[in-house]
């Protein structure tokens, strides 16, 4: 158990280079606070496509080449893809990348599955096991919301605690040497379940899951809220950061405003009338492909605590009335540029 | 112009009715017009629902309370000429005309028209 | 983290505090204005079909109809998404909003196929109104036989 610290918590035996992100998203997403930072920007949310389903492949599809382009390699230089949707059975991803002819690793971990793909990709190249791994996670707003909620064009209200899922994909390619920023360690979260029951409270649902991996970070590491320049949770939201900054407080911890969620930076919650922020395996994906990725490139962030945190849950088991058990998943990255960090 | 007045006010109380149970209980929309069905239908075979129709005319019909009301008094006239067996076939048909207009107009839409999105 | 029973009940009064509650009196307000208009309107039309020499019945029947081909149309061109938005429970409440999640579920589903996309899912919300419609009809109709006569 050489690299493990502490419970929960990896330290890789060197650096693995993140060599390349894209990112791609759909219309509203374009027209929020981070529209210029995406690579690709679609108009119609259905990309083209027959479905919405379709769509989501399509996109995927389209984003994780361009991923593999942007580092300069080929698809064929890739030793494993591991990504992961939102859609019953992961057919978004699945249907997405099965053309590439690339071994593949499906996943699942809710809106979390970014940071899922992240770490199980820097840990195989880490034992060695692949020189290039494609990482990458999606959603589509629409198709999420015909599986999990309702038909769109049904006249419903959203409630103020509600999240809007992202449509887009964020894909990374991993490798075991190259220039890039490094993820150092990987904190793998627990299943966290506090009997939250409201489908339309998910970063309610999440934060406890989100409070938890940030202690035991803390704890294995014997670091700070204040050693990163950024600690990114995925899609809290407004009303599930500030139960996140409660609950480290109640520990110890001060989180000041160098905490934020990705679901917060995507969407202008007045403007575009997406309650409390944004939600979705998207959300964590392209705000970090997008926007933290340059950043860390630039050495603008030294250190950053990257969370995607997901609510695990199905229509099914919200309709039994079950509650909504959060994970979420840390992964420490080191920017460019020596200095930055440390 | 008071019968629109009296409508207006029967049927958006009962819509602000509604309201205060999504925002209070959380209850889906389904939910809701479960619950004005059979609860029209009830008031309906106790007879009160029909005062509030006198007073507020479409204010009260229109509403889902009304739907309910129609299948109490359906079922009620079906027993009354049919019997025992009229308990089987009055409701539905009082339902019949805007279930099947319901029917018919979806699939039209569905016809004609493709998911967009918000 | 603790998830001990304890920390549950701790946690949720945390969320309830942290949670926004929805602007219930404009709400209310819009359901007011948004519904009493829809059901003035629905008035209207009584009038001009009893004019036309409808019974009662008949023309409570046509209102009904006309009012669910209005909604279908709305619902078809995606403006009763935003109406209802809007609207809450202004829009539900009425024989429009019952069209409407009959309607809804019809379009969104008819790419999973005619029979067991559109056909099946098309009672998906609406369904239960229509069970319990019966049930409950059923109930007052057996009472009636039984004392009401």
């Amino acid at each position: 158990m050489g690299k493990k610290i502490g419970k929960q918590t990896v330290r890789l035996s060197k650096g693995v280079p993140i060599l390349s992100t894209a990112s791609t998203v759909g219309p509203k997403e374009a027209e929020g606070p981070l529209g210029a930072y995406f690579d690709k920007k679609v108009e119609d949310a259905l990309f083209g496509q027959d479905t919405w389903e379709q769509a989501e492949s399509f996109f995927v599809q389209e984003n994780m080449a361009l991923a593999v382009q942007k580092a300069g390699l080929k698809m064929k230089d890739m030793d494993y893809i591991l990504c992961g949707d939102l859609l019953n059975q992961c057919t978004g991803s699945c249907f997405g990348i099965k053309n590439f002819d690339i071994p593949y690793f499906g996943l699942f971990g809710a809106c979390s599955t970014m940071g899922e793909a992240m770490s199980l990709g820097a840990m195989l190249i880490d034992g060695g096991f692949a020189g290039h791994v494609l990482t990458g996670a999606s959603s589509h707003f629409c198709a999420a919301e015909k599986q999990f909620r309702f038909p769109l064009p049904l006249g419903t209200q959203r409630p103020p605690t509600s999240t809007w899922t992202v449509t887009g994909d964020g894909a990374a390619v991993l490798a075991g040497k190259g220039e890039g920023p490094e993820i150092v360690e990987i904190t793998t979260g627990k299943i966290v379940d506090m009997g939250v029951t409201d489908a339309n409270n998910m970063g309610a649902a999440m934060a406890p899951a989100a409070a938890a991996l940030l202690l035991a970070h803390f704890d294995d590491t014997g670091r700070t809220p204040q050693d990163y320049d950024v600690i990114a949770t995925g899609d809290l939201g407004t009303i599930g950061r500030e139960l996140v900054v409660e609950l480290l407080s109640k520990e110890g911890y001060e989180m000041d405003s160098r905490f934020t969620d990705c679901g917060i930076e995507i969407f202008d919650a007045e403007k575009q009338d997406t309650h409390a922020g944004g939600s979705g395996c998207a959300c964590s994906a392209v705000t970090f492909c997008g926007y933290f990725y340059p950043k860390l490139k630039a050495g603008e962030i030294g250190r950053m605590l990257f969370i995607p945190t997901g609510a695990l849950m199905s229509p099914t088991s919200s309709q039994q009335g079950q509650p909504i058990p959060g994970i979420a998943h840390g992964l420490v990255i080191e920017g460019c540029g020596k200095g930055a960090a440390k | 112009m008071m019968e629109f007045a009296k409508a207006f006010l029967v049927g958006g109380l009962l819509c602000v009715i509604g309201q205060i149970l999504i925002d209070k209980t959380k209850l889906m929309s389904g939910r809701i017009l479960v619950m004005y069905v059979c609860l029209g239908c009830i008031l309906g075979g106790l007879g009160i629902y029909q005062t509030l129709e006198e007073f507020g005319g479409a204010g009260a019909t229109v509403p889902l309370t009304g739907f309910g009301f129609r299948l109490a008094e359906g079922v009620m006239k079906e027993v009354d000429s049919a019997g025992f067996l009229g308990i089987f076939t009055g409701g539905m048909k009082a339902a019949a005309g805007g279930v099947t207009a319901a029917v018919f107009f979806a699939f039209l839409a569905a016809l004609v028209a493709n998911p967009k999105e918000k | 983290m603790q998830t001990t029973q304890k920390a549950q009940q701790e946690y949720d009064k945390m969320v309830k505090k942290a949670s926004p509650n929805s602007p219930i009196f404009t709400n209310c307000l819009k359901a007011f204005v948004s519904g009493g208009l829809i059901c003035a309107g629905g008035q209207l039309l009584l009038n001009l079909f009893l004019d036309r020499n409808f019974t009662e019945n008949e023309a409570a029947l046509c209102v009904s109809i006309t009012l669910i081909g209005i909604s279908a149309v709305l619902t078809a061109l995606g403006l009763y998404e935003k109406l209802g938005k809007f609207c809450g429970a202004g829009t539900i409440v009425p024989i429009t909003g019952f069209a409407n999640s009959v309607v809804s579920p019809a379009i969104e589903f008819k790419k999973e196929g005619m029979v067991f996309g559109m056909a099946a899912k098309m009672f998906l919300v609406a369904g239960p109104v229509i069970v319990y419609g019966t049930l409950t009809s059923m109930l007052v109709g057996l009472i009636y036989f039984l004392i009401g006569r």
